[in-house]
């Protein structure tokens, strides 16, 4: 259960910038919640990187009609895009955030989803095209107390504007970006999102515990195993259930394994944005082995729903460990492979070096986790930085570049297999005998409370906040996007580059967009 | 499992042909139609999970080019089918609805997985098309979460089998009323 400090909304903005001045430089995580009758408000994970010290703030307002919060879009840039998705959500509008429209759904939804007393009749199916309205609107609080929304435009109208996706083989799924060219240099990018956004959130307030997690394989599936456990770990730290070593060796076994096919994929997916089929064909097939595996085991290839709350669904399969071990004798001179039919190219160097470039405090700031913060030199592992599983037991590198560009970021995750693999080598041989299932009532009822737990996913943290009325459904449960940070710095990474960068750009940070939109 | 009536199509196709076709006609529809099933060139779409296993059947295991579909398209105007690969959701419908108009007749539709079939586990959610047969016309439907790629080959040949089953130059059946 977390300590949540209560700050008036007045302060808050204040607050928050004493926060930050005190090292408080990451917020993890910013979650809207409905409370019903005592209000509608919003949560703040914030940690200080320096001593990795966590706080937890909340502010609310009591109107419905018209709710207004300061915005801290000012203070942490990741605040942007979050604070919109809470605006889409509930309908908070939030005082001097610059851009403050809908971020997922159509301009012309009716009402806010995840609002308690929302009614999903308002909102039959709409078959017209959406306009792409060009306004924006920005509010500001007069000295008096009254409020004044300003409206804006997002691109002036002699900027020359061109569009790409939500259907276009390079942006990795239905994303769509509004770019501004002058000549070939982007001058803005405008990210729209929402193609797949499938509510998930809102559905989970009405399934049983065990029932959603299913749903969280299908977030992300590239780490459909690692937000499987993030969650089961919330729930298990709610309720205070032990899992077993076994149990705990199995799923860091089991979460290395999902990293390096996840991180396979993206250098299959990278490499072909950059014109080299062939790449493409040799990461498949060496992820086609690790779905093997899973499939011995889980008996699902991309989506295993294998973790359980306490546990997890079967022992492993008894050719387990002989395969792993076989595919890491594999992986190892693969990997030489890969660096020498890609790496080394000329043309793939001349792509990514010096594109795109993260500076350490913008992905701090952004909260870009995973390959893209560590290759601006912010060592962000949630591994090491709070271990959770067996990652305590077992030694391996956090891989750091400090160059911050396409190319640095292409190598951490290279590097990343390597280390992954020598994870699962220190664990693989040792094991050790258990309950795979921890022993539970056959109802799960969550103690009253909030919670927080998060694991390092393929392309970042991944984050679970859960607030608990103590029923056997979730009151809130919030899914830290792993790519939705990274979406959110899409515009500075991208700004003054070429239109050409875009493509490698949008490749070597690596997002998945269900989990963006979820 | 096995896959039970596995030639319906084939048979199909017999039972209508039973009173013999027009001997050009019938021998040139023939031969239109072998070419386009086997050289069926889908369009490159995918929303979700699914997208990664239709990936995976263009990559070197399960390769999809074994059947004529390895020419996929980014754009739809060149391409002959579309498969929806992944959920549907209230602001993609338009959009998947304007690649479908875009597309040049003939063109087929296939849904994959429990989400374009009907929603899948995301039935309830307030901003999913609980199937896209509400949208566009579907040829095949290929179940599960995500399907396997052999599942996908199976559903991909299925419509190659009703490509060939068609009457390219768009003439009745003997037995058949001309009116209808």
């Amino acid at each position: 259960m977390e300590n949540i400090i209560y700050i008036e909304k007045e302060k808050f903005h204040d607050v928050a910038l004493e926060y930050r001045e005190k090292g408080y430089d990451f917020l993890r995580s910013l979650t809207g919640v409905d409370w019903g009758e005592e209000g509608l408000g919003v949560v703040y994970h914030l940690e200080n990187i320096a001593t990795k010290e966590n706080v937890v703030l909340k502010t609310l307002t009591l109107n419905r009609e018209d709710p207004h919060l300061l915005s801290v879009a000012d203070i942490w840039k990741g605040a942007e895009f979050n604070e919109r998705e809470v605006y889409d959500y509930f309908g908070i509008q939030f005082i001097g955030h610059p851009d403050m429209r809908r971020l997922f759904l159509r301009e012309d939804w009716v009402g806010f989803p995840l609002r308690k007393d929302y009614d999903m009749s308002l909102n039959p199916l709409r078959m017209t095209n959406e306009e792409t309205s060009n306004a924006t609107q920005y509010i500001e609080v007069l000295p008096d107390g009254s409020v004044i929304k300003h409206r804006d435009l997002l691109f002036d109208n002699d900027e020359y504007v061109i569009n790409i996706g939500p259907q276009h083989p390079a942006t990795h799924g239905v994303l769509r970006f509004r770019v501004s060219l002058e000549g070939e240099t982007i001058k803005k990018l405008d990210a729209h999102c929402g193609y797949i956004h499938r509510g998930i959130e809102k559905m989970c307030e009405s399934l049983t515990y065990p029932q959603t997690l299913a749903l969280t394989d299908r977030l992300d599936y590239l780490g459909a195993h690692q937000n499987r456990h993030a969650l089961c770990m919330c729930i298990e730290k709610a309720m205070g259930i032990e899992v077993s070593e076994r149990v705990q060796y199995i799923r860091t076994i089991m979460d290395e394994l999902q990293r390096i096919d996840s991180h396979l994929l993206f250098y299959s997916c990278a490499c072909m944005d950059l014109g080299a089929l062939t790449a493409f064909f040799y990461g498949f097939r060496d992820r086609e082995k690790i779905l093997d595996i899973f499939e011995g085991t889980t008996g699902g290839r991309l989506i295993q729903n294998y973790n359980t709350i306490g546990g997890v669904q079967a022992d492993i399969a008894p050719d387990f460990v002989p395969k792993v071990k076989e595919f890491i004798k594999y992986l190892r001179p693969t990997l030489k492979e890969y660096h020498d039919v890609f790496t080394g190219n000329i043309i793939m160097q001349g792509r990514t070096k010096g594109v795109g470039i993260l500076s350490r405090e913008d992905a701090i700031s952004f909260g870009a986790t995973g390959g893209t913060g560590r290759a601006s030199g912010w060592a962000c592992d949630v591994r090491k930085r709070h271990p959770y599983a067996a990652y305590d037991k077992v030694q391996f590198e956090e891989i750091v570049y400090t160059e911050g560009d396409c190319f640095a970021r292409y190598m951490v995750r290279m590097k990343e297999i390597e280390q992954s693999l020598n994870i699962i080598e220190q664990l693989i041989d040792n094991i050790p005998e258990g309950e795979i299932q921890a022993k539970l009532k056959p109802i799960i009822k969550v103690p009253e409370g909030t919670y927080y737990a998060a694991v390092e996913g393929s392309r970042g943290e991944f984050g679970v906040f859960l607030e608990s009325r103590g029923d056997k459904y979730p009151y809130r449960l919030k899914f830290r996007s792993t790519g939705l940070p990274l979406v959110s710095a899409m515009n500075t990474l991208c700004r003054d580059a070429k239109i050409a960068d875009l493509i490698a750009i949008g490749a070597s940070v690596d997002y998945v967009v269900p989990d963006i939109d979820r | 499992m096995e896959v039970k009536n596995r030639e319906y199509l084939e048979e199909m196709v017999r039972e209508l042909r039973k009173e013999g076709t027009n001997v050009i006609i019938g021998s040139l529809d023939e031969m239109i139609n072998w070419g386009r099933g086997n050289s069926i060139w889908p369009l490159t779409f995918a929303t979700s999970c699914c997208g990664i296993e239709y990936m995976s059947i263009g990559a070197a295991r399960y390769d999809f080019a074994r059947f004529g579909f390895e020419v996929t398209r980014a754009s739809p105007r060149q391409a002959d089918m579309i498969m929806v690969a992944g959920t549907i959701t209230h602001k993609m419908a338009p959009v998947l609805r304007r690649l479908y108009d875009q597309m040049a007749d003939p063109k087929y539709v296939i849904a994959v997985g429990g989400c374009a079939i009907c929603g899948g586990p995301f039935k309830k959610s307030y901003h999913v098309v609980n199937g896209i047969e509400q949208i566009l016309p579907v040829d095949v439907f290929i179940p599960g979460c995500p399907p396997r790629p052999e599942a996908l080959l199976y559903g991909m040949i299925q419509l190659q089998k009703k490509v060939k089953a068609q009457k390219f130059f768009g003439d009745v059946n003997r037995k058949e009323d001309k009116k209808e």
